[in-house]
């Protein structure tokens, strides 16, 4: 107790709190630029942390990985781009809610909920630090894998009315998130000789391509600002605080989930939110407003985010094993600061753990203020017309996913990906179903074979691994049934009125067709080619495969057989704008990635948005600014091109 | 304080968009600002190491250069070193930092390697160790106990089988040792991780991370250690590990069973992949078109570095206690430790295609 006070004095000096504030700036800038997140962040702070006093330092990285899920909302909620990939859950409600003009509603409510699962987290830590180890080993591979599959059980909740889409679109996304190395074997699968598939996809250029860039599309092809009913923005604020307070449980109960998982290595922040999100839809009694606006899918995974980033560190503190990727570079940070990790961290060091955790505390208390404070201005974007904002999302956008691997493989995937998207998006499949099973893929496979050889045949009668599944069935399998038993029985009596009864009309569109045959064809191209390769490396894609061409012809024969209402399909708009997509996706890359930002968005906004001069030329000239002065700072290199080198001779003659 | 203010600086500059640029300090050949590839992402063990070297560059190469971090992962540091290898510029003002994963796809043959060495030289190499430990209830108390582990089926937590764990292996079946790896650790770290929950019986780790983490262990009697990989002198002999005096060598323990010096195609393979993985195991490349009294006053510069002892004093933590290797000698040992013969080449990939199931 008196290390945790002594503690809690040595970072109220003004030190320590100038930097930790140093620390949440940035944290709050890179989280709120989409696609820079905890490692860009970090890699500016290393420079300065050589030779730095260690609690201070530790104080700043603290400052910096605490707030990154506080900030990414900004473009979650407004955006409808997932800032991270641990607030991909937010979008799903976050931006029905801004395109209700609610956007500050959503904002507020998320940066509270963020406050309270931080410091929820941190109060977890400062307990469960203490007795973690023990439990930390308990969770073996074959534990491990049972959690993927308690993460892939969500994906029931998840798929609406229809499992089939669902299940289609999970193995689809376990199929795609086997691309590239077999863990149990090392040897290379669907890499169609591709370097750029050799180290897989990158989960940000999935997330982008599967939300963003559709939901972009769609909103070019209305034209109107996000916002599309109008709203009193003070009122929003308000409500956000009091719809935290109305679902507290919620928030509590995703808090501790969130710290708690963080705290298992091996899983990562990515799926916790899914998780959360399908608690909220559990435990609602009207679920038909999620993904469409419901203020509790906003709720759920973001008090569960920033839990998730404070549990994550008991592993990198105790077994120097990151949580996370910014955890990974929070323990990078740590061996500069001349800090091992391990028991000494709750013996000898016990002191710097207990300030590692107040930085935790107050940086996700700052955090939020800071973001409370600009919601209302930056809730004002909402309201611009789209095509004005279209540029600055699309460059946004390609900046974000060319932080992936930077090369012009993540344009050209992040384009694939969003044609899926858009036909998904278009023929209302489970998006979410996707983006599970592709961030869970690796996991379920690595585990899966892992436990078969450490444990043989008898992993599943190890007592986690029971509990686990009893969980999964009790909390995940269970509930969305018995509640659609709840609902055949309800709907054969009278409607009472407030019950949407849209789900009842069955529908199909050309592009659910479509979508089957990418889905068939692509099942059966990755059956052929990994058929001749060696069993482990085998043994997993065929088991996706499996599902995606059983979903796909169960799915096939209901069309057929059931009566379905033919609706038309907007697929063709759509990919006229993919394609133009890829046009300039390639521009950027090829004629350079500053000078294409400059000449596409003035000529959009001239020809298309219709701005004038001025207006166009501002806007472009501070896009290319913005990303110059990012360039300079984050050590960021643009794809060259042909024109950039000259652009950058001029400026670097300038400045 | 001067740290304060800098760390203001950035935070404001971040926020309010101001462009920030190094003072430009201009100097007969060597460049203002050396551009330094780490192929890895930020965080990792290279990349560590890397951001704790810089500044000792910037103090020592006598134009005080601005050293700037480039982390390009992806490939296992293949995709940095292939752009590396295209585009670097011969003025001293780009190098490159290498491990253990950029040596071994180059010796075996990957498809996506694209560099070469004959157009780089080394301007240090850092050496690593590791030790090799295994779980106290196996009734064995050290090396000398080593027969008792015959027969016993031995779980390894491995990255891949061409990871950084590839000599090991090698030695593992010199041995006799029935190890069975599970490959798919994400890191050393995990397979450590691994041990500690007991699913591995046997374990591997390089000298940081066994100083670290599994001094502790041993210590609480949670872990045995066997033997280490020993370090490579100056001669090119392999002698016991300085950070670690106590425990024999591989090749003292090989002894010790067989009766005699290990030899043959198996210990060549070992060696190489020993030399490049552990004994060269962090390198600085720099273009060999740089100017020659530019790459001399690099070295002389790293030179110097090793002698400070604010450095020799860090370094011990962060890599351990070994002395790094610079200048013609280390030119020569790379090359020759990298150059894999084409009967070597045979018998790898047909080793690990036996007993892995390997395609190279």
């Amino acid at each position: 107790m008196a290390v945790l006070l002594s503690a809690l004095d040595q970072i109220l000096s003004l030190t320590h709190l100038v930097y930790l504030v140093g620390g949440v700036l940035v944290g709050l800038v890179v989280g709120i630029i989409p696609g820079l997140g905890g490692i860009a962040g970090m890699s500016l702070l290393l420079p300065f942390l050589y030779g730095m006093e260690p609690s201070v330092g530790l104080g700043m990285l603290m400052g910096l990985v605490a707030v990154i899920p506080t900030g990414d909302t900004f473009t979650s909620v407004l955006m409808g781009i997932p800032g991270s990939s641990s607030s991909q859950a937010t979008v799903m409600d976050g931006f029905p809610l801004a395109k209700k003009g609610q956007a500050a509603r959503a904002l507020s409510a998320a940066f509270l909920c963020s406050m309270i699962g931080g410091v929820v987290g941190a109060i977890v830590l400062s307990v469960f630090i203490l007795v973690a180890r023990p439990v930390v080993l308990a969770f073996s591979s074959a534990e491990l894998f049972m959690l993927t599959l308690l993460g892939l059980s969500v994906v029931a909740a998840l798929s609406g009315g229809n499992l089939f889409k669902g299940l289609a679109a999970c193995g689809f996304g376990l199929l795609i998130g086997s691309v590239g190395s077999a863990p149990a074997t090392g040897e290379f699968r669907f890499t169609l000789g591709i370097d750029y598939l050799y180290d897989g996809i990158p989960l940000v250029v999935v997330g982008l391509g599967i939300f963003a860039l559709p939901e972009i599309i769609s909103l070019l092809v209305q034209n109107k600002a996000i916002a599309s009913t109008p709203n009193k923005l003070g009122h929003g604020l308000k409500q956000g605080f009091k719809d935290v307070f109305a679902n507290l449980p919620l928030v509590g109960k995703s808090s501790v989930f969130g710290s708690l998982i963080g705290a298992i290595p091996g899983l990562g922040g990515s799926v916790v939110d899914w998780m959360t999100y399908s608690f909220a839809m559990n435990g609602s009694k009207d679920t038909s407003q999620f993904g469409k606006g419901d203020i509790r899918g906003v709720i759920a995974p973001e008090s569960a985010n920033n839990a998730c980033a404070s549990g994550s560190m008991i592993p990198t503190l105790l077994f120097g094993i990151p949580g996370s990727g910014s955890a990974a570079v929070f323990l990078g940070g740590m061996l500069l600061l001349g800090l091992q990790p391990g028991v000494s961290m709750i013996t000898t060091n016990l002191d710097l753990t207990y300030t590692i955790i107040w930085s935790l505390a107050l940086a996700n208390i700052l955090g939020a203020i800071f973001c409370i404070a600009f919601t209302r201005p930056i809730s004002l974007l909402t309201y611009v017309k789209f095509s004005i904002l279209a540029p600055i999302i699309l460059t946004l956008i390609l900046f974000a996913a060319y932080q992936a691997t930077r090369s012009l493989g993540d344009f050209m995937v992040l384009g694939v990906i969003a044609t899926i998207g858009v036909m998904m998006k278009g023929a209302n499949w489970p998006r979410p179903a996707f983006l599970i099973g592709f961030v869970l893929s690796s996991g379920a496979e690595n585990y899966f074979f892992q436990s078969i050889q450490f444990y043989g045949s008898s992993w599943f009668l190890r007592p986690g691994v029971i509990a686990l599944a009893a969980l999964i069935v009790l909390g995940f399998v269970l509930p969305p049934m018995l509640k659609k038993r709840r609902a055949a029985k309800a709907s054969t009596q009278p409607k009472t009125g407030l019950e949407p009864d849209e789900p009842s009309v069955k529908t199909v569109s050309a592009t659910d067709w479509v979508l089957l045959a990418v889905l068939g064809a692509s099942g059966l191209y990755a059956l052929v080619d990994v058929w001749n390769m060696s069993t482990l490396t085998k043994a997993f894609p065929i088991i996706s495969i499996a599902i995606v061409l059983f979903s796909v012809a169960m799915l096939i024969v209901k069309f057929i057989r059931e009566k379905h209402q033919r609706v038309a399909s907007n697929l063709r708009t759509d990919l006229v704008y993919i394609v133009g997509f890829f046009m300039i996706a390639y521009g950027y890359y090829t004629l350079g990635f500053v000078t294409t930002t400059f000449v596409f968005s003035f000529l959009f906004l001239r020809y298309l948005a219709k701005a004038t001069y001025l207006k166009s030329s501002t806007i472009a000239v501070c896009l290319v600014i913005f990303l110059v002065v990012l360039g300079r700072i984050m050590n960021i290199e643009y794809p060259e091109g042909y024109f950039d080198p000259y652009f950058f001779d001029v400026v670097n003659r300038l400045f | 304080m001067k740290k304060i203010l800098n760390l203001v600086c950035a935070s404001a500059l971040s926020i309010s968009c101001v462009l920030a640029l190094p003072a430009q300090a201009k100097e007969a050949d060597v460049p203002s600002t050396i551009n330094w590839t780490v192929p890895f992402g930020v965080g990792g063990g290279t990349d560590v190491w890397a951001r704790f070297i810089a500044p000792y560059l910037t103090k020592y190469i006598p134009s005080n250069p601005t050293v700037v971090i480039r982390n390009q992962p992806g490939g296992g540091s293949i995709t940095g070193a292939n752009l590396f290898y295209k585009r670097a510029k011969d003025d001293g003002s780009t190098m490159l930092a290498t491990s253990a994963s950029t040596l071994f796809p180059y010796m075996l043959g990957d498809k996506r390697v694209r560099y070469n060495f004959d157009k780089w030289v080394p301007l240090m190499a850092s050496p690593t160790g590791g030790v090799v430990y295994v779980q106290p209830g196996l009734g064995v108390k050290s090396a000398a106990d080593i027969d008792k582990l015959d027969g016993m089926t031995l779980p390894f937590g491995s990255q891949g089988p061409t990871r950084l764990e590839l000599p090991v292996l090698i030695a593992f079946e010199m041995l006799g040792l029935d190890v069975k790896p599970v490959f798919g650790m994400k890191s050393r770290g995990a397979g450590r991780l691994a041990f500690e929950r007991g699913e591995a019986k046997i374990d591997f780790q390089t000298t940081s991370a066994y100083l670290n983490s599994v001094v502790d262990l041993v210590n609480n009697d949670k872990a045995i250690p066997l033997f280490s990989l020993g370090v490579m002198n100056k001669e090119g002999k392999v002698v016991r590990d300085p950070a670690f005096p106590d425990l024999p060598t591989f090749q003292e323990v090989y002894a010790q069973k067989f009766g005699k010096q290990p030899s043959g195609i198996e210990y060549s393979a070992y060696s190489k992949f020993f030399a490049a993985g552990f004994a060269f195991q962090k390198m600085i490349f720099i273009p060999s078109d740089t100017p020659t009294n530019v790459i001399n006053e690099y070295r002389n510069a790293v030179q110097t570095m090793l002698k400070d002892p604010k450095f020799i004093e860090d370094a011990a933590v962060q890599v351990g206690p070994y002395q790094s290797i610079v200048g013609i000698d280390a030119a020569q040992h790379i090359q020759e430790a990298l150059t894999v013969s084409p009967e070597l080449y045979t018998w790898i990939s047909g080793w690990l295609k036996k007993k892995f199931d390997y395609t190279l």
